[in-house]
Parts: structure tokens; C-alpha cells; sequence
């Protein structure tokens, strides 16, 4: 994970190497020119990524909604309403529950399929490919045909539950069931992608490190979790700060997998909805509230990097190897 | 190769077994939806296709609340633009991050990176409100416009370019009194090629699989993504399921068609991107 500036010096603008004829366009070229090309980024990500997050902290300081023709300052009313609002906090619970039942598994599951993979396989790209394709199906189809597959009563899920003579279980009205059959959903998705970058890293690691942990009579076991681990924490702290962010902000997948009226709400008693849903619901259809939606946003933008830093430091302490953190599979 | 690990029998029962969960769902999808309705409840799952599709497609077309053709129409324009244009200003910053010396590059090229951290998802409302003020709610411009450029594409191609443009040709062009531009265009393009090729491919997929801002923002059901034709339909009072799945199967089809065209290319650059990143 390392971003070398300068890892090699780029081509000086050459100051005597140009013709005299060219001489002081072609000094204004090598002085703006670069500022020309990198300024389309920056003026549009200003517009439409900055702007909106920051502006977005300015109406949360206010009652506005979409109809209303003055919108008044309230300071943090907006936040503290929130705060004492039970269904907010029923949402943050449902996210991080969705989150942890979801990321611990993807990650183990992704680990073990890195090791699988990283072996002298016949047919490397098809084994590869095949793990990775639910990453690139849409997710609204994903979450239509999971919804179908955790239904109540014909779903595939109680079919198999019901073959080795469990109860059925109601995927969509108990909250529990829900949070762990979106999971799937997410895991569905993430695995195989999470798997191809951590093989990635296993690739990088040295061959040698296992050659003379095994003359040091270290089974392969052991090798996995006190080389082949360790040296991966870099990529694994990045692929947990991914599933982060995106599992903080989970919509799509809880969205679709209900139906019926109101599936903003993820379920007649909100037992699937998760903070950006409650965002959603608040901000636009039916309540329009841009105010209230907004410290919505912002709540989660900070419980997203709480997360982040919790999990950072928490994978930093963990399994403190002989390597010190971040430096092994740096490359 | 052969200092690798051997894969013993159960490696490939493993993996087997991880493929089947992987490709089952998809390939459950397209049964059910060539075949009629009741092919949703019958247990154990059919696993082969019927002859139903044709049928179907048609139903799906005929439906008068998902204007599912539109949707399709409407995706494809929204993707390809979007790609089109975030290779495009990817490939000209790209390069001059990694290639041209400038004031102030550092700090430009991690605020580049920071972007990439940055959740712009929690932006969707002053987001909707400045469409409402551009008067573009409704309308195609509300999905591209935001998308046109991404920090993940920079940075890509920033990366890509360091090793594959090479210094010399760029001195050389120079000394021939090639102005950055002419550069750019006949030396770097070409030496991005692979690069670009990835990125649009990623991009391709993730805007034609975006789903939370055009549910906020085109809101007018006669006018959907097909991500939004598929809400509507599986949102529909009275659920014909071999209909909505027939949906579901066709908006995956681009991406799977992509997929096995260039699920070489495509692993290649999540792989590097993951070990240089």
C-alpha cells in the first residue's frame, strides 16, 4: 500500500534543450500544460464530490425540506432530534450488524480461496474467473434473485434447511435472519474479488521464507498463519478499510431485497434498514426532509471512519509477527 | 510455476465447490427466466433451460410500468459516456502525474488519492438539490455529469504510466518540438492503451450497475436506468416472476458478455492495481 512519490524523477521541463523558435510558447506549454491536464479532474470532482459533502453539513444545520421556501438555521437540532430517535439507532445497529456478519466470513472465506488459488493449478484464469463473476453481475439482479432464493415459503434456502431437517427459517421478518441473508448477499459478491487481491499479495511473497520455514520443520499450517499471514496485513487492512466503506453504506442490496410497500424501510418493522436507507427515507420520497437527511449523512460519514480507525488499529496489533506492520508485502 | 504448491484433488474439490456456489445463482437466474412461471417454485431448482425465453422477453418488453427498453437505451448511453470520458481526463492526469514536473504535484496527487477514501455517496443530497436547480432531475445529464471523472482512474493510470511511458520518447519528442499535448497524444495514448482498456471496462460495469443515485435523482418512471426498470419490476404489485428475471438476466448479460471477453484482462488489473496500489 504505498504511494511512492517521485519513485523516479519525471522529465525535467529541460529548460535549454529547446529550440530557439519555439522558445516562449513552448515554455508556457511545459509551465501550464500539466495544470491543463489534471484540471478537469479537480474542477469536476469539486463540483460533484466535495461540494455536495460539505454543503451537505450546511443543511444538516438547517430545517429544510423541498417544498418549504425558507429553510431556517436550527444549529444542531437536526443532530440531537436525531440522536434520541429510536429508529436511527435501530438503523445503526442493523448496518453494523449486516457489517460484522457479513466482512468476518468474506475475509476468512477470501483468505482460504487466495491459498486454494495460489497453488500450481490447471486452468489458473478459468478457476479465477469463475470466483470472481458475481462481482461483475449487477447487484439490483443479485439482490431480485436472492430475495426469491431466502423467500418464505418456496425459497431455495428453506428447501436445503428443510433436506437436512431444520425448521424453515423467515428470512425477511426476523431481523436477525435478514442481516445474515443479505450477508450472503454481500459475500456472494465480495469474496471471490477480495480473494484474487490478497492472492495478488501471496504471490509477492518470497519463496524462499517457506523453503526455509519448512527446513525448519514448520508444516504448512503454520506456515500460513506465521509467514503467509503476516505478510499479507498490509493488503488485509486494505481490503477490511474497503469493506468499510462500502458495507457502512449498504443500500442497494437491502433495498431490493424487499418488496411490497415501503421497501425504503427494509422491512415492515425496518428490520433489514440500513443507515443510508434511513437516509434515503428522511431526505427524498415520501418526506423530502433534506435537513434531517443530511445529519443523517453526516452521522455516518464519522460512524464510517470510527470503524475504519477501530479496525485499523485493532488489525495493527494483531498477530505481531517478527515483520514490524506495513512492511513485508510493501512492493 | 513449479515451485508452486501442488494442488492436490481436494484443491480442486474446493474450488469446485466455491465455482458452483459462485456461477449457480446466474445460471439459476437464466433457467428460470426461459422457462414459465411456476419454474420459481418447483424444489428441488430446475437447472435446465426451457423454452420459454422468447415468450418472456416479449411479456418484459410489453410491460407497461418497468419501460424496460428505455432502460436499456438509457444505461447504455449513461455507461458508454461516462466511460468514454472518465478514460479520457483519467488518461491526460494520469500522465502528468506520473510524467510532467509541476508545482504543487504532490499534494494534488494525494488529494487525488483521499478522493478515493472520501464515501461521495453521503453528497447525494445537496447532489439532488443542485440538479434541481440545473433543472436536470429526471434526465440523463443527472447521472452522467457527476460521474465523468473518478480519483480510482487517475490514479490508475497515473500508476500504469510511470512504468509504461518511457522518458526517453517523451525527451526525444520534445527535442522535436512536440508541445505537451502533440505528447500526449502520440506517444502516451498509445503506451496507455492496456491500462485505458481496463479502466474502461471497470467503469463500464460499475455505471452500468449503479443503483442508489438514479433511484434519487430520475424519478419519473417513464424514464429509468435499467437498474431502475428492474425496481420497478420487482416492486410491482402483481409479481410475475419469470418476467422479472427475464429482466434481471438481460441487464447482467452486458457485463457478463464483457466479463468473458476480458475476464483475463479485467483479473490482471484488479491483481496489479491491488500489489501497486
Amino acid at each position: 500500500m504505498t504511494v511512492q512519490l517521485d519513485a523516479r524523477p519525471p522529465v525535467a521541463p529541460a529548460a535549454g534543450g529547446h529550440r530557439r523558435s519555439s522558445g516562449r510558447l513552448s515554455r508556457l506549454d511545459t509551465r501550464y500544460s500539466p495544470y491543463l491536464f489534471v484540471a478537469p479532474f479537480f474542477l469536476l470532482f469539486a463540483v460533484f464530490g466535495v461540494y455536495p459533502l460539505i454543503y451537505t453539513f450546511w443543511v444538516s444545520l438547517h430545517d429544510w425540506d423541498l417544498l418549504g421556501t425558507d429553510h431556517p438555521f436550527v444549529g444542531a437540532a437536526n443532530y440531537t432530534q436525531l440522536l434520541a430517535d429510536g429508529d436511527f439507532w435501530h438503523a445503526v445497529v442493523n448496518t453494523l450488524g449486516i457489517f460484522v456478519i457479513s466482512t468476518v466470513p468474506q475475509l476468512l472465506a477470501a483468505l482460504w480461496l487466495a491459498n486454494l488459488l495460489n497453488r500450481g493449478l490447471r486452468a489458473r484464469t478459468g478457476w479465477r474467473m469463475a470466483v470472481l463473476v458475481p462481482n461483475v453481475t449487477s447487484t439490483a439482479a443479485v439482490a431480485i434473485v436472492f430475495g426469491v432464493i431466502f423467500g418464505r415459503e418456496f425459497g431455495m434456502a428453506n428447501w436445503l434447511l428443510d433436506m437436512v431437517g431444520l425448521d424453515p427459517i423467515a428470512w425477511k421478518s426476523d431481523r436477525v435472519a435478514s442481516w445474515v441473508a443479505i450477508s450472503a448477499m454481500v459475500d456472494w459478491r465480495w469474496t471471490g474479488y477480495n480473494a484474487l487481491i490478497l492472492l495478488a499479495a501471496m504471490q509477492a511473497i518470497p519463496r524462499d521464507l517457506y523453503e526455509s520455514a519448512s527446513i525448519d520443520g514448520a508444516n504448512r499450517v503454520r506456515q500460513f498463519w506465521s509467514i503467509t499471514v503476516p505478510l499479507l496485513k498490509p493488503t488485509i487492512i486494505f481490503c477490511v478499510i474497503i469493506a468499510t466503506i462500502g458495507g457502512l453504506q449498504l443500500f442497494t442490496e437491502p433495498r431490493l431485497f424487499h418488496s411490497g410497500t415501503n421497501p425504503i424501510r427494509g422491512g415492515s418493522l425496518r428490520e433489514s434498514q440500513t443507515v443510508t436507507m434511513y437516509m434515503f427515507e428522511n431526505a427524498f420520497a415520501p418526506h423530502y426532509n433534506f435537513g434531517y437527511g443530511s445529519a443523517v449523512a453526516w452521522l455516518l460519514f464519522a460512524l464510517i471512519a470510527l470503524v475504519a480507525a477501530v479496525n485499523v488499529l485493532v488489525l495493527r496489533r494483531l498477530g505481531g509477527s517478527g515483520m514490524g506492520p506495513g512492511k513485508g508485502a510493501d512492493r | 510455476m513449479s515451485r508452486l504448491w501442488r494442488a492436490s484433488p481436494l484443491t480442486y474439490l474446493a474450488l469446485v465447490v466455491a465455482a458452483g456456489m459462485s456461477i449457480f445463482p446466474i445460471w439459476w437466474m437464466f433457467v428460470v427466466a426461459s422457462r414459465s412461471s411456476d419454474a420459481m417454485g418447483q424444489l428441488p431448482p430446475p437447472v435446465t433451460p426451457g423454452g420459454n425465453l422468447g415468450a418472456n422477453i416479449a411479456r418484459l418488453f410489453d410491460n407497461t410500468d418497468a419501460y424496460f427498453l428505455t432502460g436499456l437505451i438509457n444505461s447504455t448511453i449513461v455507461a458508454v459516456t461516462v466511460t468514454v470520458s472518465v478514460v479520457f481526463f483519467a488518461s491526460l492526469a494520469g500522465f502528468a502525474f506520473a510524467k510532467l514536473r509541476f508545482r504543487g504535484r504532490n499534494a494534488l496527487l494525494l488529494t487525488v488519492i483521499a478522493t478515493m477514501m472520501v464515501p461521495t455517496q453521503l453528497g447525494v443530497i445537496p447532489l439532488y438539490m443542485l440538479m434541481t436547480r440545473l433543472q436536470w432531475n429526471d434526465r440523463l445529464p443527472a447521472v452522467i455529469v457527476p460521474a465523468l471523472v473518478t480519483g480510482f482512474g487517475v490514479f490508475m493510470m497515473r500508476q500504469y504510466a510511470g512504468q509504461a511511458v518511457s522518458d526517453e520518447l517523451i525527451e526525444a519528442a520534445r527535442m522535436d518540438g512536440c508541445g505537451t499535448p502533440r505528447i500526449w497524444w502520440h506517444v502516451v495514448v498509445p503506451a496507455l492503451r492496456p491500462a485505458a482498456a481496463v479502466l474502461g471496462l471497470l467503469t463500464f460495469m460499475t455505471t452500468w450497475n449503479d443503483f442508489l443515485w438514479p433511484y434519487a435523482v430520475l424519478n419519473d418512471p417513464a424514464n429509468p436506468t435499467v437498474q431502475l426498470s428492474l425496481r420497478a419490476l420487482s416492486d410491482g404489485y402483481y409479481q410475475d416472476m419469470s418476467q422479472v428475471f427475464t429482466g434481471t438476466a438481460i441487464a447482467t448479460l452486458p457485463l457478463l458478455l464483457v466479463f468473458v471477453l476480458f475476464g483475463r484482462q479485467i483479473i490482471g488489473g484488479i491483481m496489479e492495481g491491488a500489489v501497486k496500489a
